[in-house]
């Protein structure tokens, strides 16, 4: 490789590195975003509970609880100008025990402590008034009015896409293997060859501690927690109005049930540590865990149908708290333990990181122009017009009328838009995560076949039947 | 268009309500399908044994679809493919302005009746919550089907079938069609439950081993299918099926978003609309047919179940028009059900199919109208010989069947001669099984 070094390479394409990369873009700066898999945002960032939290649960004094109060207002103004679909739905957090209901004082008085004013409590009443199909027992609440569901999917491809747009190279399935330090550059061993750069950020994820021991790190070790999930057919959505939250205990957030922008019920997450750091199977005991306590929550979830379930793994470390930090002299910013508020805090950590390298000595000088603004990215959402629902796109083109997928109405114009962004899909997957196409409750039984012709047209690997995404 | 019947789907049973509508002077009739071409799933069905009870001669899938079509076409139905019903709202006068998208726009169509025959499909690995890993190679036949007859896709490697019902054949056959090496069907039940005389069965069925009371416990690869765990139903003993293929087929599940939305009662047995045995649905004008409410059924019934609420779509609309003179047919629709012995709209008697039964077709009675082919239809849950079914009301003894075989998946049949012993003013009528 004849190029120059760049200036800094991101490792790691979820949601924290595509956010550092777009934040980092704004600056006169040569950079490079690397990952392993052939998308971005293929690891805990596409597998999640698609919630825009607002931090009221953070451990107050914590790096998590300012990134996260910090980060999800500038995700929600940037949603906002990306048209990455958001609800405002809220979230009520049910008491079902006596000492859930003790534990409630408590946790109102740490959202408050985080800064989280707007937090509320509910009497029974109130819970059932707001909820009137939640399950038998509740004895009280929190109102938490900000919570939010937010699509997890768009988040990661518009930060891509702007990062790319501004000049960013993105290398997709290229692993980081190994490191050599060479003068005042490093040179990255990676499966597609050398890569010299100047700086490394580390935003590998479940990756993370294994990107920092080759910079002699060690300072944590990923412990993977696996979550799965089910998501229950668009019409159970009237069901509820809001995030149902439990109690959390010192070990997990418990298992919610909330709606997703893409109009569906979502119920989960399992809470499992497992050894390997790609097993995103499900489990016959997780699922079944998760159906009785959505039960129960929930009744009217039993009768209906399931459109899919999934799993994704937590980057849960030994400490409790995110784990950033910049080393000037090493030239190497780290951001791992990233548990399960990045899509969230996604923005608060690229500011803070990007802050901590320049205080480092990373030159950040604006580039010249005109500011760089979000992109606009296709509004794949329920909440909003949709293209099939839109006649003026259909009459100024009629790809937007013709239904492909008719389970989410996702339109051969839309696929084909997808297939022609700055950040096109790979495969299957890819396509589903940019449009919904082949996601709905048919799983591929009426569109499998034509949305994998339409992929094949345009170019991306293609396997039979439905792939993850 | 204003006062005719829309038609949602342009499968055998909307096409055949389409033809029938107009042969009885019902019309303008709109047939809209969202599918690029009409037909319903014989498009992509390449087995043989179509048209038999409605057609009166056997085809393949496809030649049947084209049959279909064609009659649509040569009885001006207004056929429409490419085009998605997106739901309607009622109007003051009983009509109904439905809602539809396709490339040239949307669009408004006002109908004085509408047909729900939006059809069936299969549960996939997903809805069934089969764990495991997410990896390609995991589909329906529905999938599989489009694949191979439609893409020209072949099929390599080993395969599993789930289920051993006469999809799951077509699924083996189809799959050895496309390259592909079928390893086994495999079934929770005790026995497949396919019939000996369907030909495309018998043709793998002495060539792939049924294997009886397993299940899929788990699915292995990450990118790419890998294998199945397959355990034993009685002692939970579990191996590994090494396959790059898996096909999930049956369990089926009435596509009934457009019913649900438009507010329509549902059976809990069927998951369809509830219907009469006109089958006009709790909505005054919407009627439904074929595998929407009786998942599944072979396409010849589904047929004649259209052909069926076409006559009582005529009959409503002929009857509102009588009762309220010409170019009013809507304005006296609410007020007439069709059929001998009319119950008010909305006074139906709900028909329970109580376990091991699990739904039967109609499932609701507003009149003594008898049902499609004169006959209720029903599945058991469950393999078992020399059943009567017994209907009740009120505990009081209706009708006793012969003895007949429960098979899992399999039609069976209970007469209607019973219907004008029903009490209006009765509570609801049971099904049961007796012997």
């Amino acid at each position: 490789m004849t190029r120059s070094p760049a200036d800094v390479v991101i490792i790691g394409a979820g949601v924290v590195g595509t956010a550092i990369a777009r934040t980092l873009a704004a600056y006169s700066l040569d950079l490079v975003l690397v990952d392993a898999a052939s998308d971005v945002g293929t690891g805990t960032s596409k597998a999640n509970t698609a919630i825009l939290h607002t931090g009221f649960d953070a451990k107050p004094g914590s790096l998590e609880s300012r990134l996260l109060s910090r980060g999800s207002g500038l995700l929600r103004a940037y949603a906002s100008a990306a048209r990455i679909a958001v609800e405002r739905t809220g979230a009520l957090l049910v008491a079902w025990t006596p000492d859930q209901v003790a534990a409630l004082p408590g946790i109102e008085a740490n959202a408050r402590r985080n800064g989280y004013l707007a937090v509320r409590p509910l009497t029974a009443a109130e819970l059932y008034a707001r909820e009137p199909a939640l399950g038998p027992g509740a004895l009280g609440g929190l109102e938490i009015p900000d919570e939010s569901i937010i699509c997890p999917w768009t988040t990661p491809l518009a930060f891509a896409t702007e990062a790319v747009t501004a000049g960013v190279r993105l290398l997709l399935s290229t692993q980081v293997t190994g490191i050599v330090s060479a003068g005042d550059c490093y040179e990255l061993a990676t499966t597609r060859g050398p890569l010299r750069c100047r700086w490394v950020v580390n935003a590998a994820g479940l990756g993370s501690d294994t990107v920092d021991q080759m910079f002699g790190g060690g300072g944590f070790t990923i412990r993977p927690r696996r979550g799965e999930l089910i998501v229950f057919d668009k019409l159970a959505r009237t069901l509820l109005r809001s995030i149902l939250l439990p109690v959390p205990t010192a070990r997990t957030k418990g298992v919610l049930v909330a709606p997703t922008v893409y109009g569906n019920v979502l119920l989960g997450p399992t809470a499992e540590d497992v050894g390997d750091r790609s097993d995103t199977a499900t489990t016959e005991a997780g699922l079944r865990s998760l159906l009785a306590a959505g039960r129960r929550i929930l009744p009217g979830l039993a009768g209906e149908e399931v459109t899919s379930t999934y799993a994704g793994l937590r980057a849960a470390t030994e400490h409790s708290d995110y784990v950033i930090s910049v080393d000037g002299r090493r030239r190497y910013a780290c951001a791992g333990g990233i548990r399960s508020t990045g899509l969230s805090a996604s923005l608060g950590i690229a500011e803070h990181v990007a802050g901590l390298l320049e205080e480092a000595g990373l030159v950040l000088k604006p580039r010249p122009g005109p500011a760089a603004s979000p992109p606009v990215m296709p509004y794949i959402g329920e909440a909003g017009v949709r293209p099939y629902l839109d006649a003026a796109a259909i009459a100024a083109d009629p790809a937007y009328g013709q239904v492909v997928c008719h389970c989410e109405r996702v339109t051969r114009g839309e696929i084909r838009d997808a297939l022609a962004s700055p950040v096109p899909p790979a495969d299957l997957g890819g396509l589903r995560r940019r449009t919904r196409a082949g996601n709905g409750r048919c799983q591929g039984f009426y569109c499998g076949a034509a949305v994998s012709r339409l992929l094949a047209e345009g170019g991306a690997a293609v396997g039979a039947g439905a792939g993850a995404s | 268009m204003t006062g005719g019947v829309v038609v949602v789907g342009a499968g055998p049973a909307g096409l055949s309500a389409a033809v029938e509508l107009l042969r009885l002077g019902a019309g303008p009739v709109l047939v809209a399908d969202r599918e690029s071409e009409p037909g319903g799933v014989p498009r992509h069905s390449w087995h043989t044994g179509y048209g038999l009870r409605d057609l009166r001669r056997v085809m393949t899938g496809p030649a049947y679809a084209r049959a279909l079509v064609s009659a649509a076409l040569s009885a001006s139905a207004d056929l429409r493919a490419g085009t998605t019903v997106t739901g309607w709202t009622p109007g003051p006068d009983g009509t109904y302005a439905v809602t539809m998208t396709s490339p040239a726009g949307h669009q408004t169509v006002q109908a004085a009746a509408v047909l729900l025959a939006t059809g069936c499909r299969e549960r996939p690995r997903t809805a069934r919550l089969v764990p495991g890993d997410r990896p390609a190679g995991v589909m329906t036949t529905g999938e599989l089907q489009q694949r191979v007859y439609l893409g020209g896709e072949r099929l390599a490697g080993r395969a599993l079938v789930v289920g051993a019902e006469h999809v799951s054949f077509s699924a083996a056959l189809t799959l050895e069609h496309a390259g592909a090496d079928v390893v086994a069907l495999v079934t929770e039940h005790e026995r497949q439950q396919s019939y000996a005389a369907f030909r495309f069965g018998a043709a793998v069925r002495w060539r792939v081993p049924v294997w009886t009371g397993r299940v899929v416990r788990r699915i292995a690869g990450r990118e790419r299918l890998e294998g199945i765990e397959v355990a034993d139903v009685r002692t939970g003993t579990a191996r590994f099926v090494p396959c790059e293929l898996v096909v999930f087929t049956g369990d089926w599940i009435p596509d009934h978003e457009l019913a649900r939305r438009a507010g329509l009662a549902m059976d809990s047995g069927t998951r369809g609309p509830a219907v009469d045995t006109t089958l006009a649905t709790s909505l005054t004008g919407v009627f439904a047919a074929g595998n929407l409410v009786h998942a599944a059924e072979t396409a010849d019934i589904a047929a004649l179940s259209g052909r069926h609420a076409a006559r009582h779509i005529a009959a409503f609309l002929g009857g509102a028009a009588a009762a309220a003179g010409p170019g009013a047919a809507a304005a006296g629709a609410r007020l007439v059900v069709a059929g001998p012995g009319a119950a008010a709209a909305g006074a139906r008697l709900p028909v329970l199919a109580e376990p091991p039964l699990r739904w039967i077709s109609p499932n609701a009675i507003g009149s003594a109208a008898p049902p499609p082919l004169g006959r209720f239809v029903l599945r058991s849950a469950v393999f078992r010989r020399g059943v009567r079914l017994e209907v009740r009301q009120d505990g009081r003894l209706l009708a006793r069947s012969r003895p007949a075989r429960l098979i899992p998946e399999r039609p069976v049949h209970l007469g209607a001669a019973w219907l004008d012993r029903v009490d209006p003013a009765g509570g609801p009528v049971r099904v049961v099984t007796g012997t």
